[in-house]
């Protein structure tokens, strides 16, 4: 994952949960950079870490999650060796982050225009006022109607759509290098989340921001991201670029994600569904930790965990089947995938 | 194209299983919370002491002894003696039954009553709940214990009238919780399938409704008894309750007001005793609510 | 804003209604016969029809009522039995000491309960919040009564600092307005725990935390504004609770307020004093939940007509 211009780089992180019942560790070992301008997509399904990512980045854990190991450089900077005020100079500011969940990521007691506002006064010292005219500049970039009038109003007299655009006027508000954006539209209809989309793609191109999208919805990550990241079970199992992974996708969690869509150009009786759950994670297998569900999966899987190699310079892939050591048959995971998932 | 998008993850959908929460389930949540444990642990010693503490104690609460007015603590007498020379200990042992008796029977009674109401209005619904409601508004509009005191006001005072008045005074308190847990449950699907299966109203009340609100009752009830045990105090203080000589706690204050300056002894364990069993039942309903739910709040 | 007002304000008429109902019936659900009862035992025949006529019992039910009701309003509540003089005025001079009375305790509750309850929530499970949560549990446990002839048994004998009884004077209204004061700071401060915790998990917190706000505008600004919302409610049933429990705390301090008054009227049967005093604290009650509504409405900015 070698990039020249970075604007974010990850390596290694750990980041573990401390319970009553002992370690669970959520991230385990992830490494990826953002290079600048670009976007990257992170996905995976529930519980597979790629949130606890986002906020280990932000270092906004709560207990009892605690970052274990690694290294966040954000330009240049070592994110993880900042003091909890330095860093908070850079939340809201440099790096910004969007919820999922537009209908409880706003203070419902405060003013949207307060809410936006409060950035400002933060991180600009500007007094209320300035602040506020500020803050009606980023309801019209985002383009909420009538701004002047939204500015006063209070969360629950906006619609999700309309919510999820005031909490990008606020994530934006600072012009930041990096937008973390965790599952922006998930909440939202299907309408709106397009519009949201674009909207971020859009302003994303105007100011110039690198963005990180966390998602699991691959429709999502074609229509935004350069590159792609895909988590399972806390670890990142296959990178590459967008058109690589959604042409010649390798490992059989990605074609596995990809099958599971719903396609227009063929009739489909039934959507593959991937079968089995995602392990939990005080819980995780001993080996490849996709194996339990892994249509190929060999002794080999099961006992041992692959590593995260590069294949053909194109794709990085954390699978058994592109190693040496690899006992099983020769498969193409792409076209075999349905028939052995099948068997 | 966003019309390729597909929730892959496997998405929990949102429905409430109709579990019946029996005892078994109850019980075993409960075990795991110390805090209930400990107020229950408590309660029941309590309760044992009301049985067996006067078989166990040698003197006579009631009789008075001259000879032996007003004396500190000593090792004869562990919390020393009244102004009639009573010992205070055999007292406050011989007064647990009237407390535990007041508390439990008042609570029990409002209980039954409030729950009967409390599903009445959230049942039914429409005219039912409204005038129901309202009522119950009306009788909350009195504060505190002056409902209470009004009741026994109009009755005269007795440990049996104290006991309907808080009994009445506990009844819109259950009546809200209730109807608030009725109508949600009563909104869950299984509910329409059991009346679609041709169930009676009285047979989806007791066996479908009144066994999925057990858990607010349950807390509800422990924490009025803390509260039924103060007012009653309070009320036998004021001399509308328990009368002299009777050893409830509250009376053994009122009586003992008049010497408490120079012999504060008189005072200080009656009401410790009453500490001790509100406290118990407060900590009890705080373990409870907090292992069966969690979600409502005092 | 305005139209809230009023509905809320029409909502308080069937409750008004009741109340004066539940008044008016007290005087007929005495078991015998109230005249007999209110006129003493000792009294002769022509006493008690005396009595009776005073009272207007010889009215049907409804004439009775409406009698009762168009007097209220007018400000006349009746005459004493024992005294002969006019209710009113007898409650009237009572009446603001309770008042007084019950204002600063709840102030005091407010204070250390909100205090106590932010410490606690932001220090969670550390020994000053074990510390703070057991004082609380005691004090919701403690007979307000009781905990008033201790503190006067230290704090008024023992040490002598200040006075055993009465109301007026600033050392008078301390012990008073602690007895009746601590319950409410207990429940409070427990209220505002719960509350703060639950509302520092929400997403809203996260959101202004990734925005870079500083913790303790965290705590105070964007937690605390939510937190107190429920808060709000329990301060208006802790009035309550604090007005019965007046009847106590006067009792024991010997503060000529309305609740002893009642307490005496009780004991001497006077019951046109009781069902006057018993009116105007519920109807204080109704008025004082009118105002918590009014300001729950300005403070949850959610809560919609219904």
């Amino acid at each position: 994952m070698e990039n020249p211009k970075s604007i974010i780089k990850v390596e290694e992180l750990q980041t573990s949960f401390y319970t009553h019942k002992g370690e669970i560790k959520a991230v385990d070992g992830v490494s990826f950079d953002v290079p600048s301008g670009k976007t990257l997509g992170i996905v995976g399904e529930s519980g597979s870490g790629k949130s606890i990512t986002s906020l280990s980045i932000m270092r906004l854990l709560e207990d009892p999650g605690k970052i274990k190991g690694g290294k966040i450089t954000f330009n240049g900077e070592d994110l993880l060796a900042k003091s909890e005020s330095n860093m908070r100079t850079i939340r809201g500011n440099r790096i910004s982050m969007i919820f999922q969940e537009p209908m409880t990521s706003l203070n419902p007691v405060f003013t949207i225009g307060d809410q936006i506002a409060e950035s400002y006064m933060i991180h600009e010292g500007l007094s209320k006022k300035q602040a506020l005219r500020k803050a009606l500049g980023m309801l019209e970039l985002v383009g909420i109607p009538s701004p002047k009038d939204r500015l006063k109003a209070y969360p629950h007299e906006l619609s999700g759509g309309m919510r999820q655009r005031a909490m990008i006027a606020i994530a934006l508000a600072c012009n930041p290098e990096l937008l973390i954006a965790d599952e922006p539209t998930t909440a939202l209809d299907v309408t709106i989340q397009a519009q949201i989309l674009r909207l971020i793609n859009g302003l994303q191109e105007e100011l110039g921001m690198s963005m990180m999208l966390i998602t699991h919805d691959l429709g999502v990550v074609a229509e935004t991201c350069d590159y792609v990241a895909v988590m399972y079970a806390g670890k990142i199992v296959e990178y590459a670029d967008v058109d690589t992974l959604f042409k010649s996708p390798k490992h059989p969690y990605t074609v596995g994600l990809l099958q599971s869509l719903p396609r227009h150009d063929i009739d489909q009786d039934e959507l593959n569904v991937i079968k089995g759950m995602v392990p939990r994670p005080d819980d995780l297998p001993e080996g490849c930790r996709f194996a339990p569900r892994c249509p190929f999966a060999t002794r080999l899987c099961e006992e041992k965990l692959p590593s995260l190699d590069d294949i053909d310079d194109k794709n990085q892939v954390r699978c058994w089947i592109y190693n040496d050591q690899w006992d099983g048959p020769e498969v193409n995971v792409k076209d075999d995938y349905r028939t052995a998932q099948s068997d | 194209m966003p019309e390729t998008t597909v929730n892959v993850s496997t998405q929990n959908t949102k429905r409430i299983n109709p579990q019946l929460e029996n005892f078994k389930t109850m019980w075993r949540k409960l075990k795991t919370n110390r805090v209930a444990m400990a107020g229950g642990i408590l309660i029941l010693f309590f309760i044992l002491v009301s049985f067996i503490g006067p078989l166990l104690t040698s003197l006579d609460p009631n009789s008075p002894d001259v000879s032996s007015r007003l004396q500190s603590p000593s090792s004869e007498h562990w919390f020393g003696t009244d102004n009639h020379g009573r010992d205070i200990f055999t007292r406050i042992i011989h007064g647990m039954s009237i407390t535990l008796y007041i508390g439990f029977s008042s609570v029990a009674i409002g209980m039954v009553v409030g729950v009967f109401i409390g599903i009445m209005a959230g049942y039914y619904g429409k005219r039912t709940d409204a005038i129901l409601m309202r009522i119950m508004d009306v009788f909350l509009a009195f504060p505190g214990i002056l409902l209470a005191l009004g009741i026994v006001a109009v009755l005269g005072g007795s440990i049996n009238n104290v006991i309907i008045a808080i009994a009445i005074f506990s009844i819109p308190v259950f009546a809200r919780i209730v109807r608030g847990s009725t109508l949600s449950v009563k909104k869950l699907e299984y509910i329409d399938a059991v009346r679609a299966l041709g169930a009676s109203d009285a047979r989806i009340i007791f066996r479908h409704i009144l066994p999925n609100i057990l858990s607010p009752i349950i807390v509800q009830a422990t924490l009025r008894v803390a509260t039924a045990v103060l007012t009653a105090s309070g009320l036998s203080f004021l001399g509308l309750g328990a009368q002299p000589p009777t050893p409830e706690w509250g009376a053994m204050l009122a009586a003992g007001r008049n010497y408490m300056w120079e012999y504060p002894h008189i005072a200080l364990f009656p009401g410790l005793a009453i500490v001790a069993v509100v406290l118990a039942f407060n900590l009890f309903g705080d373990g409870v609510r907090d292992a069966l739910d969690p979600k409502i709040k005092s | 804003m305005f139209v809230y007002t009023i509905r809320r304000l029409i909502q308080t008429i069937p409750v008004i209604i009741g109340v004066t109902l539940v008044v008016f019936l007290m005087m007929h659900l005495i078991p015998g016969d109230p005249a007999q009862i209110m006129a003493g035992e000792r009294a002769d025949e022509v006493q008690v029809e005396q009595m009776r006529d005073r009272l207007g019992l010889n009215d049907p039910y409804y004439v009775q009522y409406a009698s009762f009701i168009s007097n209220a309003v007018q400000g006349d509540l009746g005459n004493s039995v024992r005294s002969g003089r006019a209710v009113s005025s007898e409650i009237g001079a009572r009446f603001w000491v309770t008042v007084e009375l019950a204002f600063y305790s709840t102030l005091l509750s407010i204070f250390i309960g909100l205090i106590a309850g932010i410490v606690s929530a932001t220090r969670r499970n550390s020994l000053l919040d074990m510390f703070i949560m057991i004082f609380a549990l005691f004090g919701l446990s403690m007979p307000n009564f009781w905990l008033g002839l201790m503190l006067i048994q230290y704090f008024a004998l023992r040490i002598d600092w200040l006075p055993v009884s009465g109301w007026g004077s600033p050392e008078q209204l301390l012990l008073p307005v602690i007895t009746l004061g601590t319950a409410g700071a207990a429940i409070i401060a427990r209220m505002t725990r719960s509350s703060m915790l639950e509302v520092i998990h929400q997403d809203y917190i996260r959101t202004a935390r990734a925005k870079g706000v500083p913790e303790r505008y965290v705590i105070y600004k964007h937690a605390l504004r939510n937190a107190l919302i429920p808060v709000v409610t329990v301060v208006g049933l802790q009035f309550g609770v604090l007005l019965g429990g007046a009847v106590l705390t006067e009792t024991v301090f010997a503060i000529n307020g309305l609740g002893r008054f009642v307490v005496e009227a009780i004991r001497m049967r006077d019951f046109p004093i009781v069902q006057g005093s018993v009116l105007v604290l519920a109807m204080l009650f109704v008025f004082v939940n009118f105002l918590v509504d009014l300001s729950y409405r300005v403070l949850n900015k959610r809560i919609e007509l219904d």
